[in-house]
Protein backbone atom coordinates (compact mmCIF):
# COMPACT_ATOMS: atom_id res chain seq x y z
CA UNK A 1 0.00 0.00 0.00
CA UNK A 2 1.59 3.43 -1.00
CA UNK A 3 -1.81 5.76 -0.15
CA UNK A 4 -0.90 8.68 1.63
CA UNK A 5 -2.87 10.84 4.61
CA UNK A 6 -1.97 14.62 5.28
CA UNK A 7 -4.19 15.72 8.24
CA UNK A 8 -4.25 19.58 9.16
CA UNK A 9 -0.60 20.39 7.56
CA UNK A 10 0.12 23.91 8.25
CA UNK A 11 3.31 25.35 7.20
CA UNK A 12 4.70 29.40 7.80
CA UNK A 13 8.05 30.84 6.39
CA UNK A 14 9.61 33.38 8.72
CA UNK A 15 12.17 34.58 6.45
CA UNK A 16 12.29 37.25 4.43
CA UNK A 17 9.06 37.76 5.31
CA UNK A 18 6.58 36.39 7.64
CA UNK A 19 3.76 34.40 5.48
CA UNK A 20 1.29 31.04 5.78
CA UNK A 21 1.77 29.42 2.68
CA UNK A 22 -0.28 26.13 4.28
CA UNK A 23 -3.12 26.46 6.16
CA UNK A 24 -4.63 23.38 7.72
CA UNK A 25 -4.26 21.16 4.54
CA UNK A 26 -6.32 17.52 4.82
CA UNK A 27 -5.72 15.52 2.02
CA UNK A 28 -6.24 11.42 1.41
CA UNK A 29 -3.99 9.73 -1.85
CA UNK A 30 -5.31 6.37 -2.41
CA UNK A 31 -2.86 3.71 -3.75
CA UNK A 32 -2.85 3.83 -8.03
CA UNK A 33 -4.32 7.41 -7.97
CA UNK A 34 -2.74 9.77 -10.75
CA UNK A 35 -3.31 13.21 -8.53
CA UNK A 36 -2.66 16.28 -9.89
CA UNK A 37 -2.26 19.53 -7.83
CA UNK A 38 -3.02 22.83 -9.87
CA UNK A 39 -2.15 26.13 -8.47
CA UNK A 40 -0.71 29.56 -9.23
CA UNK A 41 3.04 30.58 -8.41
CA UNK A 42 3.24 30.95 -5.03
CA UNK A 43 0.31 28.83 -4.13
CA UNK A 44 2.67 26.63 -1.74
CA UNK A 45 2.64 23.12 -4.47
CA UNK A 46 6.15 22.74 -4.31
CA UNK A 47 6.19 22.88 -0.60
CA UNK A 48 3.47 20.48 -0.03
CA UNK A 49 5.24 18.40 -2.34
CA UNK A 50 8.53 19.20 -0.35
CA UNK A 51 6.58 18.16 2.65
CA UNK A 52 5.44 14.41 1.41
CA UNK A 53 8.61 13.89 0.26
CA UNK A 54 10.24 14.33 4.24
CA UNK A 55 12.45 17.56 2.60
CA UNK A 56 10.46 20.01 4.67
CA UNK A 57 10.09 19.05 7.92
CA UNK A 58 9.45 22.14 9.56
CA UNK A 59 5.34 21.76 9.14
CA UNK A 60 2.75 21.25 11.85
CA UNK A 61 0.68 18.30 11.08
CA UNK A 62 0.75 14.84 10.25
CA UNK A 63 2.01 12.71 7.15
CA UNK A 64 1.65 9.32 7.05
CA UNK A 65 2.35 6.59 4.70
CA UNK A 66 -0.39 3.73 4.68
CA UNK A 67 2.94 1.36 4.31
CA UNK A 68 5.14 -0.36 6.91
CA UNK A 69 8.07 0.98 5.46
CA UNK A 70 9.46 3.67 3.95
CA UNK A 71 7.85 3.98 -0.04
CA UNK A 72 10.28 3.94 -2.59
CA UNK A 73 10.15 7.72 -4.20
CA UNK A 74 10.78 8.80 -7.38
CA UNK A 75 10.69 12.39 -8.12
CA UNK A 76 11.44 15.34 -10.90
CA UNK A 77 12.47 18.29 -9.26
CA UNK A 78 11.72 22.05 -10.78
CA UNK A 79 15.06 21.79 -11.79
CA UNK A 80 16.92 18.88 -13.19
CA UNK A 81 19.14 18.25 -9.95
CA UNK A 82 21.14 16.07 -12.12
CA UNK A 83 25.02 15.46 -10.92
CA UNK A 84 27.30 17.94 -13.09
CA UNK A 85 30.32 15.70 -12.96
CA UNK A 86 28.78 12.32 -14.00
CA UNK A 87 27.30 11.81 -17.51
CA UNK A 88 23.61 11.10 -17.95
CA UNK A 89 23.49 7.44 -17.72
CA UNK A 90 26.14 7.29 -14.30
CA UNK A 91 23.60 10.39 -12.63
CA UNK A 92 20.50 7.62 -13.73
CA UNK A 93 22.99 4.57 -12.14
CA UNK A 94 23.89 6.84 -9.01
CA UNK A 95 20.22 6.17 -7.60
CA UNK A 96 20.07 2.62 -7.81
CA UNK A 97 23.07 0.99 -8.83
CA UNK A 98 25.09 -0.35 -11.63
CA UNK A 99 23.20 -3.18 -12.17
CA UNK A 100 20.28 -1.03 -13.85
CA UNK A 101 22.49 -0.21 -16.58
CA UNK A 102 20.24 -1.93 -19.25
CA UNK A 103 16.80 -0.34 -18.18
CA UNK A 104 18.49 2.99 -17.75
CA UNK A 105 19.51 2.69 -21.28
CA UNK A 106 15.73 1.61 -21.98
CA UNK A 107 14.63 4.61 -20.09
CA UNK A 108 16.97 6.99 -21.96
CA UNK A 109 15.69 5.72 -25.26
CA UNK A 110 11.96 6.24 -24.26
CA UNK A 111 12.59 10.24 -23.35
CA UNK A 112 14.12 10.27 -26.29
CA UNK A 113 17.88 10.89 -24.89
CA UNK A 114 19.51 8.05 -26.82
CA UNK A 115 23.04 9.06 -27.29
CA UNK A 116 23.54 11.42 -24.89
CA UNK A 117 24.75 8.39 -22.15
CA UNK A 118 27.86 10.08 -22.15
CA UNK A 119 27.33 13.33 -21.92
CA UNK A 120 27.91 15.43 -19.03
CA UNK A 121 24.67 17.44 -18.04
CA UNK A 122 26.15 20.99 -18.79
CA UNK A 123 26.23 19.71 -22.33
CA UNK A 124 22.61 19.26 -22.64
CA UNK A 125 19.83 21.83 -23.18
CA UNK A 126 17.29 22.23 -20.05
CA UNK A 127 14.62 20.05 -21.56
CA UNK A 128 17.38 17.13 -22.62
CA UNK A 129 18.12 17.43 -18.64
CA UNK A 130 14.62 17.44 -17.34
CA UNK A 131 13.86 14.53 -19.66
CA UNK A 132 16.78 12.84 -17.84
CA UNK A 133 15.38 13.66 -14.28
CA UNK A 134 12.03 11.69 -15.25
CA UNK A 135 14.01 8.93 -17.01
CA UNK A 136 15.94 8.94 -13.22
CA UNK A 137 12.67 9.32 -11.61
CA UNK A 138 10.97 5.71 -13.64
CA UNK A 139 14.27 4.03 -13.07
CA UNK A 140 13.67 3.55 -9.49
CA UNK A 141 10.59 1.81 -10.51
CA UNK A 142 9.31 4.26 -7.80
CA UNK A 143 6.00 3.17 -5.35
CA UNK A 144 5.57 7.33 -5.48
CA UNK A 145 6.56 9.62 -8.18
CA UNK A 146 6.25 12.97 -7.82
CA UNK A 147 6.52 15.35 -10.69
CA UNK A 148 6.92 19.45 -10.07
CA UNK A 149 6.15 20.71 -13.16
CA UNK A 150 7.97 18.01 -15.05
CA UNK A 151 7.27 19.57 -18.70
CA UNK A 152 7.35 23.11 -18.23
CA UNK A 153 10.61 24.10 -20.67
CA UNK A 154 9.67 21.22 -23.37
CA UNK A 155 8.35 22.57 -26.43
CA UNK A 156 4.58 21.47 -26.99
CA UNK A 157 5.43 18.74 -29.56
CA UNK A 158 7.83 16.95 -27.00
CA UNK A 159 6.27 17.40 -23.87
CA UNK A 160 3.03 15.90 -25.58
CA UNK A 161 5.25 13.07 -26.45
CA UNK A 162 6.21 13.00 -22.47
CA UNK A 163 2.85 13.22 -21.58
CA UNK A 164 1.97 10.13 -23.27
CA UNK A 165 5.08 8.40 -21.94
CA UNK A 166 4.06 9.40 -18.45
CA UNK A 167 0.41 8.45 -19.14
CA UNK A 168 1.68 5.30 -20.34
CA UNK A 169 3.77 4.51 -17.66
CA UNK A 170 0.88 5.14 -15.64
CA UNK A 171 -1.30 2.76 -17.07
CA UNK A 172 1.15 0.06 -16.93
CA UNK A 173 2.33 0.27 -13.61
CA UNK A 174 -0.30 2.02 -11.42
CA UNK A 175 2.00 3.85 -9.57
CA UNK A 176 0.29 6.37 -7.07
CA UNK A 177 1.64 9.61 -8.39
CA UNK A 178 1.40 13.56 -7.48
CA UNK A 179 2.32 16.03 -10.52
CA UNK A 180 2.28 19.69 -9.29
CA UNK A 181 1.18 21.89 -11.99
CA UNK A 182 -0.17 25.16 -13.12
CA UNK A 183 -1.44 23.92 -16.46
CA UNK A 184 -5.07 22.68 -15.95
CA UNK A 185 -5.12 21.00 -19.77
CA UNK A 186 -1.79 19.16 -18.40
CA UNK A 187 -3.26 18.07 -15.40
CA UNK A 188 -6.41 16.68 -16.76
CA UNK A 189 -5.06 15.17 -19.69
CA UNK A 190 -2.79 12.59 -17.14
CA UNK A 191 -4.76 12.57 -13.95
CA UNK A 192 -7.60 10.88 -11.93
CA UNK A 193 -8.31 13.37 -9.60
CA UNK A 194 -7.46 17.33 -9.77
CA UNK A 195 -6.90 18.99 -6.60
CA UNK A 196 -6.84 23.19 -6.61
CA UNK A 197 -4.68 24.87 -4.17
CA UNK A 198 -5.83 28.21 -3.70
CA UNK A 199 -3.32 31.45 -3.81
CA UNK A 200 -4.59 32.99 -1.01
CA UNK A 201 -6.43 30.54 1.37
CA UNK A 202 -2.91 27.86 1.65
CA UNK A 203 -5.79 24.99 1.54
CA UNK A 204 -7.23 22.78 -0.88
CA UNK A 205 -10.32 24.15 -2.65
CA UNK A 206 -11.53 21.90 -5.26
CA UNK A 207 -11.34 18.05 -5.25
CA UNK A 208 -12.57 16.45 -8.75
CA UNK A 209 -12.02 12.99 -9.57
CA UNK A 210 -12.06 12.37 -13.09
CA UNK A 211 -12.32 9.00 -15.12
CA UNK A 212 -8.93 7.21 -15.54
CA UNK A 213 -7.10 8.66 -18.45
CA UNK A 214 -7.22 5.99 -20.19
CA UNK A 215 -8.35 6.40 -24.45
CA UNK A 216 -10.62 3.16 -23.82
CA UNK A 217 -12.13 4.60 -20.73
CA UNK A 218 -12.30 8.47 -20.73
CA UNK A 219 -15.24 10.69 -21.91
CA UNK A 220 -13.96 13.33 -23.17
CA UNK A 221 -16.96 14.99 -22.79
CA UNK A 222 -16.81 14.78 -18.93
CA UNK A 223 -13.90 15.52 -18.40
CA UNK A 224 -13.88 18.73 -20.72
CA UNK A 225 -16.82 19.99 -18.38
CA UNK A 226 -14.61 19.68 -15.37
CA UNK A 227 -11.74 21.55 -17.10
CA UNK A 228 -13.99 24.28 -17.85
CA UNK A 229 -15.36 24.31 -14.32
CA UNK A 230 -11.86 24.75 -13.55
CA UNK A 231 -10.50 26.76 -16.11
CA UNK A 232 -13.14 29.49 -14.46
CA UNK A 233 -12.06 28.92 -11.26
CA UNK A 234 -8.23 29.47 -12.26
CA UNK A 235 -9.03 32.33 -14.46
CA UNK A 236 -9.67 34.10 -11.60
CA UNK A 237 -6.26 34.11 -9.62
CA UNK A 238 -3.73 36.59 -9.70
CA UNK A 239 -0.05 36.45 -10.36
CA UNK A 240 -0.17 32.78 -12.09
CA UNK A 241 2.20 31.28 -14.30
CA UNK A 242 -0.81 30.32 -17.21
CA UNK A 243 -1.19 32.84 -19.78
CA UNK A 244 -5.24 33.03 -18.78
CA UNK A 245 -4.37 33.75 -15.55
CA UNK A 246 -2.03 36.76 -15.72
CA UNK A 247 -3.95 39.53 -16.72
CA UNK A 248 -8.00 39.05 -14.82
CA UNK A 249 -7.30 39.31 -11.44
CA UNK A 250 -11.16 38.70 -9.83
CA UNK A 251 -12.95 36.69 -6.85
CA UNK A 252 -11.57 33.72 -5.85
CA UNK A 253 -14.06 30.83 -6.91
CA UNK A 254 -14.33 28.51 -3.92
CA UNK A 255 -15.87 25.07 -4.38
CA UNK A 256 -15.11 22.50 -1.65
CA UNK B 1 54.30 43.33 -14.48
CA UNK B 2 52.54 44.05 -17.60
CA UNK B 3 54.92 46.87 -18.20
CA UNK B 4 58.06 44.10 -18.62
CA UNK B 5 55.85 42.39 -20.99
CA UNK B 6 55.62 44.92 -23.28
CA UNK B 7 58.78 45.76 -22.76
CA UNK B 8 60.42 42.20 -23.62
CA UNK B 9 61.08 41.94 -27.59
CA UNK B 10 59.57 38.87 -28.05
CA UNK B 11 56.72 36.62 -26.36
CA UNK B 12 57.42 33.26 -24.81
CA UNK B 13 55.33 30.63 -23.34
CA UNK B 14 54.45 30.23 -20.12
CA UNK B 15 57.13 27.49 -19.50
CA UNK B 16 59.63 29.96 -21.04
CA UNK B 17 58.94 32.45 -18.49
CA UNK B 18 59.54 30.66 -15.93
CA UNK B 19 62.81 29.24 -16.99
CA UNK B 20 63.79 32.57 -18.06
CA UNK B 21 63.51 33.98 -14.30
CA UNK B 22 64.82 30.99 -12.56
CA UNK B 23 67.66 31.69 -14.86
CA UNK B 24 67.55 35.49 -14.02
CA UNK B 25 67.45 34.37 -10.06
CA UNK B 26 70.79 32.25 -10.72
CA UNK B 27 72.88 35.47 -12.03
CA UNK B 28 71.39 37.51 -8.80
CA UNK B 29 73.00 34.64 -6.82
CA UNK B 30 76.06 34.70 -8.94
CA UNK B 31 76.24 38.41 -8.44
CA UNK B 32 75.77 38.25 -4.66
CA UNK B 33 78.16 35.40 -4.22
CA UNK B 34 80.85 37.27 -6.38
CA UNK B 35 79.88 40.71 -4.63
CA UNK B 36 80.03 38.79 -1.00
CA UNK B 37 83.29 36.90 -1.66
CA UNK B 38 83.25 34.94 1.18
CA UNK B 39 82.40 31.26 0.35
CA UNK B 40 81.89 30.19 4.03
CA UNK B 41 78.98 32.99 3.80
CA UNK B 42 77.41 32.33 0.88
CA UNK B 43 79.18 29.89 -1.66
CA UNK B 44 78.36 30.44 -5.61
CA UNK B 45 76.05 28.28 -7.54
CA UNK B 46 78.78 26.25 -8.90
CA UNK B 47 80.10 25.77 -5.61
CA UNK B 48 76.56 24.48 -4.26
CA UNK B 49 76.28 22.47 -7.22
CA UNK B 50 80.04 21.05 -6.58
CA UNK B 51 78.80 20.09 -2.92
CA UNK B 52 75.64 18.28 -4.03
CA UNK B 53 77.38 16.43 -6.38
CA UNK B 54 80.03 15.10 -3.61
CA UNK B 55 77.08 14.52 -1.50
CA UNK B 56 75.03 11.91 -4.23
CA UNK B 57 78.65 10.31 -5.09
CA UNK B 58 78.78 9.32 -1.15
CA UNK B 59 75.10 8.47 -1.48
CA UNK B 60 74.15 10.52 1.23
CA UNK B 61 72.04 12.85 -0.85
CA UNK B 62 69.24 10.46 -2.35
CA UNK B 63 69.23 8.35 1.39
CA UNK B 64 68.33 11.55 2.95
CA UNK B 65 65.88 13.09 0.47
CA UNK B 66 64.16 9.91 0.35
CA UNK B 67 63.88 9.30 4.05
CA UNK B 68 63.01 12.81 4.44
CA UNK B 69 60.12 12.60 1.69
CA UNK B 70 58.99 8.99 2.86
CA UNK B 71 58.25 10.85 6.41
CA UNK B 72 56.23 13.85 4.08
CA UNK B 73 54.64 11.54 2.47
CA UNK B 74 53.38 9.10 5.47
CA UNK B 75 52.22 12.78 7.61
CA UNK B 76 50.72 14.33 4.39
CA UNK B 77 48.59 11.53 3.93
CA UNK B 78 47.42 10.64 7.73
CA UNK B 79 46.91 14.72 7.70
CA UNK B 80 44.87 14.63 4.82
CA UNK B 81 42.81 11.65 5.59
CA UNK B 82 41.98 12.95 9.58
CA UNK B 83 42.14 16.46 8.61
CA UNK B 84 39.22 15.65 5.47
CA UNK B 85 37.50 13.75 8.01
CA UNK B 86 37.04 15.85 11.07
CA UNK B 87 36.10 18.99 8.02
CA UNK B 88 33.60 16.86 6.35
CA UNK B 89 31.83 16.21 9.81
CA UNK B 90 32.42 19.56 10.93
CA UNK B 91 30.53 21.73 7.99
CA UNK B 92 27.49 18.58 8.05
CA UNK B 93 26.84 19.01 11.80
CA UNK B 94 26.09 22.88 12.66
CA UNK B 95 26.12 21.76 16.38
CA UNK B 96 29.40 19.71 16.21
CA UNK B 97 31.37 23.20 14.72
CA UNK B 98 29.63 25.16 17.25
CA UNK B 99 31.37 22.98 19.87
CA UNK B 100 34.42 22.16 18.13
CA UNK B 101 35.45 24.74 16.58
CA UNK B 102 36.97 26.57 19.26
CA UNK B 103 39.24 23.37 19.72
CA UNK B 104 40.21 24.10 15.89
CA UNK B 105 41.41 27.22 16.66
CA UNK B 106 43.86 25.99 19.21
CA UNK B 107 45.11 23.78 17.05
CA UNK B 108 45.84 26.38 14.24
CA UNK B 109 47.72 28.82 16.51
CA UNK B 110 49.14 26.14 18.17
CA UNK B 111 52.96 26.83 17.31
CA UNK B 112 54.65 23.73 15.56
CA UNK B 113 57.92 23.98 17.92
CA UNK B 114 55.53 23.12 20.99
CA UNK B 115 53.87 19.91 19.33
CA UNK B 116 57.04 18.96 18.37
CA UNK B 117 59.16 19.07 21.69
CA UNK B 118 55.45 17.42 23.86
CA UNK B 119 55.49 14.87 20.81
CA UNK B 120 59.17 13.90 21.46
CA UNK B 121 59.04 14.22 25.33
CA UNK B 122 55.94 12.48 25.54
CA UNK B 123 56.35 9.49 23.07
CA UNK B 124 60.52 9.64 22.85
CA UNK B 125 62.67 10.39 20.07
CA UNK B 126 60.82 8.21 17.80
CA UNK B 127 59.96 7.68 14.64
CA UNK B 128 56.45 7.79 15.63
CA UNK B 129 56.68 11.08 17.29
CA UNK B 130 57.85 12.58 14.69
CA UNK B 131 55.27 11.57 12.16
CA UNK B 132 52.28 12.07 14.87
CA UNK B 133 54.51 16.15 15.52
CA UNK B 134 53.61 16.80 11.71
CA UNK B 135 50.42 15.43 11.58
CA UNK B 136 48.71 17.22 14.40
CA UNK B 137 50.39 20.37 13.27
CA UNK B 138 48.58 19.80 9.52
CA UNK B 139 45.58 18.05 10.58
CA UNK B 140 43.66 21.46 12.02
CA UNK B 141 44.68 23.74 8.41
CA UNK B 142 43.18 20.63 6.04
CA UNK B 143 40.21 20.57 8.92
CA UNK B 144 39.36 24.19 8.63
CA UNK B 145 40.05 24.65 4.77
CA UNK B 146 37.41 21.11 4.27
CA UNK B 147 35.19 22.61 6.77
CA UNK B 148 34.25 25.45 5.01
CA UNK B 149 34.61 23.96 1.56
CA UNK B 150 31.97 21.28 3.05
CA UNK B 151 29.71 23.82 4.09
CA UNK B 152 29.03 25.56 0.76
CA UNK B 153 28.30 21.94 -0.38
CA UNK B 154 25.13 22.07 -3.13
CA UNK B 155 22.38 21.37 -1.01
CA UNK B 156 19.44 20.31 -3.28
CA UNK B 157 21.84 17.62 -4.82
CA UNK B 158 22.06 16.34 -1.28
CA UNK B 159 17.54 16.66 -1.16
CA UNK B 160 18.06 14.54 -4.74
CA UNK B 161 20.05 11.72 -2.48
CA UNK B 162 17.85 11.86 0.30
CA UNK B 163 14.33 11.33 -1.62
CA UNK B 164 16.37 8.66 -3.48
CA UNK B 165 18.51 6.94 -0.41
CA UNK B 166 21.10 7.05 -1.87
CA UNK B 167 23.33 4.63 -0.11
CA UNK B 168 25.81 6.73 2.12
CA UNK B 169 28.89 5.51 0.28
CA UNK B 170 28.07 6.26 -2.98
CA UNK B 171 26.92 10.01 -1.70
CA UNK B 172 30.52 10.27 -0.48
CA UNK B 173 32.46 8.64 -3.36
CA UNK B 174 29.67 10.43 -6.02
CA UNK B 175 28.39 13.60 -4.61
CA UNK B 176 30.52 15.05 -1.42
CA UNK B 177 33.94 13.98 -2.46
CA UNK B 178 33.87 15.66 -6.29
CA UNK B 179 32.35 19.00 -4.76
CA UNK B 180 35.02 18.82 -2.35
CA UNK B 181 37.88 18.34 -4.57
CA UNK B 182 38.61 22.48 -4.92
CA UNK B 183 38.94 22.37 -1.16
CA UNK B 184 40.88 19.43 -1.07
CA UNK B 185 43.25 20.38 -3.26
CA UNK B 186 43.57 23.99 -1.43
CA UNK B 187 44.32 21.79 1.31
CA UNK B 188 46.59 19.35 -0.45
CA UNK B 189 48.60 22.29 -1.47
CA UNK B 190 48.72 24.37 1.78
CA UNK B 191 49.67 21.23 3.56
CA UNK B 192 52.42 19.89 1.26
CA UNK B 193 54.24 23.16 1.69
CA UNK B 194 53.70 23.59 5.27
CA UNK B 195 54.39 19.59 6.15
CA UNK B 196 57.92 19.48 4.57
CA UNK B 197 58.69 22.45 6.33
CA UNK B 198 57.68 20.92 9.74
CA UNK B 199 59.18 17.47 8.67
CA UNK B 200 62.75 19.17 8.44
CA UNK B 201 62.68 20.83 11.50
CA UNK B 202 61.36 17.45 13.51
CA UNK B 203 64.25 15.82 12.37
CA UNK B 204 66.54 19.06 12.86
CA UNK B 205 65.73 18.30 16.58
CA UNK B 206 65.16 14.04 17.06
CA UNK B 207 65.97 12.10 14.16
CA UNK B 208 69.08 10.32 12.99
CA UNK B 209 68.76 11.00 9.08
CA UNK B 210 67.16 12.73 6.74
CA UNK B 211 67.46 16.64 5.37
CA UNK B 212 66.57 18.58 8.74
CA UNK B 213 69.67 15.70 10.21
CA UNK B 214 71.99 16.73 7.70
CA UNK B 215 71.34 20.93 8.23
CA UNK B 216 72.11 20.38 11.49
CA UNK B 217 75.35 18.00 10.65
CA UNK B 218 76.47 20.87 8.22
CA UNK B 219 75.66 23.62 10.25
CA UNK B 220 77.77 22.59 12.68
CA UNK B 221 81.03 22.32 10.54
CA UNK B 222 79.62 25.95 8.98
CA UNK B 223 79.28 24.01 5.58
CA UNK B 224 76.86 26.30 3.59
CA UNK B 225 77.54 24.83 0.54
CA UNK B 226 75.86 21.31 1.31
CA UNK B 227 72.99 23.04 3.26
CA UNK B 228 72.04 25.17 0.12
CA UNK B 229 72.80 21.77 -1.71
CA UNK B 230 70.16 19.29 0.43
CA UNK B 231 67.84 22.35 0.43
CA UNK B 232 67.76 23.11 -3.53
CA UNK B 233 67.39 19.24 -3.77
CA UNK B 234 64.58 18.84 -1.48
CA UNK B 235 62.63 22.10 -3.23
CA UNK B 236 63.13 20.29 -6.29
CA UNK B 237 61.59 17.27 -5.76
CA UNK B 238 58.30 19.38 -3.98
CA UNK B 239 58.03 21.62 -7.26
CA UNK B 240 58.10 18.09 -9.29
CA UNK B 241 55.47 16.58 -6.49
CA UNK B 242 53.19 19.88 -7.43
CA UNK B 243 53.86 19.86 -11.37
CA UNK B 244 53.67 16.45 -12.41
CA UNK B 245 50.96 14.95 -9.36
CA UNK B 246 48.81 17.79 -7.93
CA UNK B 247 48.42 20.43 -11.08
CA UNK B 248 47.41 16.94 -13.48
CA UNK B 249 44.90 15.86 -10.43
CA UNK B 250 43.46 19.26 -10.55
CA UNK B 251 42.95 19.64 -13.88
CA UNK B 252 41.22 16.09 -14.05
CA UNK B 253 39.03 16.64 -10.98
CA UNK B 254 37.75 20.13 -12.56
CA UNK B 255 37.41 18.94 -15.83
CA UNK B 256 33.45 18.54 -15.67
CA UNK B 257 33.86 22.34 -15.34
CA UNK B 258 34.88 22.99 -18.27
CA UNK B 259 31.67 20.72 -20.00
Amino acid sequence: MTGLVLSNVTRDFTEPTSRNVLRGVDLAIAQGEFVSLVGPSGAGKTTLLRIIAGLDTTHSGSVAWQSARRPRMGIVFQEPRLVPWLNILDNLLLVTGPEARDRARSLLAEVELVGSEDALPGQLSGGMQRRAALARALLVRPDFLMLDEPLISLDAALAERMRRLLNAYWREHRTTTLLVTHNVSEAADLSTRILILSPTEGRLVADCALPPPDPRLRNDRAVSVVVEELRRMTHAWPHGDSPENRDTPGPLVRVS
Amino acid sequence: MSWLAEALPVRLGAGWNRLLSLIVLLILWQVAATAVADPGLLPSPLATLRAGYAELVRGELLFHVGITLARVAVAFALAMLIGSAIGIVLGRSPMLDQIFSGWLVIGLNLPALVTMVLCYVWFGLTEVAAILAVTINKVPTVAAIVREGTKALDRPLFEMTQVYNVKPTRVLTHVILPQLSPSLMAAARAGLALTWKIVLVVELLGRPNGVGFQIRTFFNYFDIASILAYSLVFIAAVIAIETFLLQPLDRRLGRWRRA
